[in-house]
């Protein structure tokens, strides 16, 4: 038999995929074998999600070197969109899982949509004025769905800005978005398997979109951004591509999310600036730019709050010290150059 | 007509706040050439620090506020020589950023667990008598006189500060080139400590005119803020005094209008949608300078 060799980034992404199917069948063995209680259960779909938004802003911070602090506002579009669909199709579309994988598209490709069109004036920017912008976009979709009222009848869909009553709807209407309230009475279709479905969909578009010629430029602006120009990459473009797809990944990240909730509000517990932050920590922990890491760290962050019951009101405080503590090990020059210094140390121990 | 005279009152009032918060912002900015998102977490330390002092020791509110800017001042300084000298010369720009964040929910959450998530009443401590204009039906609170003269008195101060001291000459060449300024024998991290001094002091005075006008107090008080200061300063141009003075002012006139006669609940997505346009139309900003960059 022929052997066929992989090379190295084949390996470590399979590996990757591995590892989700593993944990994957891991989980599915203790619920069978009830090892795991309800509570914790519970947890596994919110995981998927944060594994999904974890992957995505990876993309944007590893990949393309930016900091977008706006990613709970593009999981919050892709929420509502799908919410919005769901309900409003829910007598008319019969076929659940269908219906379920419309709804996902719709959500995947508005939030791609804010992406894009977010991404055309602010990609101009750089560093801390695309994380400042970013962060304004998240508090302001935040703040428009907070008074937004949307409304289906015969007539079409409507919209309005400050109450029910001004949408003028016939009787027979159905509510979809009803400002503050948010949507109501979304089913539940989202499950654990369905998550890891899309966290490995999610994988799949990211590793494909690093190792590919696209990947390359993107990697190559974010490391320098006048040569890569000057050998002739569209910055704007490859700048674009990639911050609308990492957007679409959240908005998915989203539907998963609204599918999991019976009510979906925009309060700032559920998409404000603290959810960016999180997903950052993930991210961070995980160490940017890799993929694998964000999923371990994701998982290990939600895991150890609900082990150690004690520690979960220093949660937030510890990812606060998570940050400062990796960003200075990783990337201070005196920590870089005194690592190496202890690793050469080791070596030459060894010989 | 006098609500909207009253509007723009309280607007300006508002904007000086901003301003005074972008003052700190935009010196740290042009120096250091980083965003420090704890800066608006400064401000909600400085407010505790007064209200701990004047309600549970009953301090003079002078005293009070005085010892509120030596806490901040050398917190300012803590911070910098700690979680952002390290990471000066690193190797990606989004280190310091990304640090800077982590301040900022550190110092969040290091008030959450010492003062409660309930909101403290912020009681005045600037108790001058109002003002009272066309037959009392224009009232303007003392908070507001001292905001705005405090205001336009130390934005006036910077300007002094930087164009006649060997200090603020010091910085103004940091912020222009940091290698050549420690050529000439500027010590680049002691200026950049005193600009992270002097910008968390006026943090901390920011911090008490913020909740004298408003006074509610929680962890969270002054992270808002922060950022519509630095939007502020963006507006003004990052970097300039007097800009960030005017941004600050427009911008609170900008949210109070906005609350007043478009939606309360739009606001703040107004103050963010101004901040997309400028940065869309004019990135330098009102008064800034245009950077070209060079290989």
């Amino acid at each position: 038999m022929e052997k066929k060799k992989l090379n190295k980034t084949t390996k470590s992404n399979l590996i990757t995929y591995g590892m989700v199917l593993a944990a994957y069948l891991i989980v599915q063995g203790m619920i069978a074998g009830n090892l795991l209680s309800n509570l914790m259960q519970g947890l596994l779909v919110p995981l998927c999600v944060y594994i999904i938004l974890a992957l995505s802003l990876n993309l944007t911070v590893g990949i393309l070197g930016e900091l977008s602090l706006g990613h709970a506002g593009f999981m919050c579009i892709g929420a509502f969109t799908s919410a919005a669909f769901t309900k409003a199709t829910m007598d008319t579309f019969t076929n659940a899982g269908l219906r379920f994988f419309v709804a996902l598209i719709i959500g995947a490709v508005c939030a791609g949509i804010f992406g894009f069109l977010i991404g055309i004036p602010v990609l101009r920017l750089k560093g801390d004025y695309l994380a400042i912008v970013t962060l304004a976009f998240g508090e302001i979709i935040k703040n428009i769905i907070n008074v937004l009222y949307v409304g289906i009848d015969s007539n079409g869909i409507h919209f309005s800005m400050k109450d029910q009553m001004s949408l003028g709807m016939e009787p027979g209407g159905k509510m979809l978005i009803s400002g503050a309230m948010g949507i109501t009475g979304t089913p539940r279709q989202s499950t654990f398997t369905i998550g890891v479905v899309l966290i490995l969909v999610t994988l799949f578009v990211v590793l494909n979109l690093i190792n590919s010629r696209d990947g390359r430029a993107i990697m190559a602006i974010r490391d320098n951004r006048i040569a890569a120009e000057s050998i002739g990459i569209d910055i704007t473009k490859y700048k674009l591509k990639a911050f609308a797809i990492s957007a679409a990944l959240a908005g998915i990240g989203g539907v998963l999310y609204a599918h999991n909730l019976a009510t979906l509000t925009a309060l700032p517990k559920n998409f404000g600036y603290n959810m960016s932050i999180m997903f950052l920590v993930f991210v961070v922990l995980g160490g940017i730019g890799n993929m694998r890491g964000s999923i371990i760290a994701a998982v290990i962050l939600n895991l150890l709050p609900e082990l150690l019951r004690g520690l979960s009101d220093y949660r937030m405080l510890f990812y606060a010290i998570v940050l400062i503590v990796m960003m200075l090990i990783n990337w201070a020059p005196k920590a870089i150059e005194m690592r190496e210094r202890l690793f050469s140390k080791f070596k030459k121990k060894e010989a | 007509m006098s609500s909207f005279i009253s509007y723009l009152i309280s607007g300006i009032s508002l904007g000086s706040v901003y301003a005074i918060i972008a003052l700190g912002y935009t010196m740290v900015y042009g120096i250091a050439k980083m965003l420090n998102f704890a800066h608006g977490d400064v401000i909600m330390v400085g407010s505790y620090v007064v209200y701990v002092a004047v309600s549970g020791m009953g301090l003079n509110p002078i005293l009070a506020i005085l010892l509120s800017i030596i806490i901040c001042t050398l917190m300012g300084v803590v911070i910098e020589g700690v979680a952002y000298r390290p990471l000066r010369n690193a190797a990606s720009p989004l280190a310091v950023l990304i640090t800077a964040i982590g301040v900022s929910y550190l110092l969040q959450n290091v008030a959450l667990l010492i003062w409660g998530a309930d909101t403290k009443s912020f009681s005045n401590v600037i108790s001058l008598p109002s003002l009272k204009l066309a037959g009392g039906s224009i009232v303007i609170t003392g908070v507001t006189i001292v905001t705005i003269i405090g205001g336009i008195l130390i934005m006036a101060g910077l300007m002094l500060f930087i164009s006649k001291t060997k200090t603020g000459q010091a910085m103004l060449a940091v912020s222009e080139d940091k290698g050549a300024a420690q050529l000439m024998g500027i010590n680049v991290n002691k200026t950049i400590s005193i600009t992270f001094a002097i910008g968390s002091g006026l943090a901390a005075i920011a911090g008490v005119l913020l909740c004298s006008a408003y006074p509610s107090l929680t962890p969270y008080t002054g992270a808002m803020p922060g950022i519509k200061a630095f939007v502020a300063a963006v507006f003004g141009g990052i970097g300039s005094i007097p800009g960030a003075f005017i941004g600050g002012v427009v911008l609170g006139i900008l949210e109070i209008f906005g609350k007043a006669y478009i939606s309360s609940q739009m606001a703040d997505a107004i103050v963010f949608g101004v901040l997309i346009v400028v940065l869309v139309v004019k990135p330098t900003g009102i008064l800034g300078k245009n950077i070209q960059e060079k290989v």
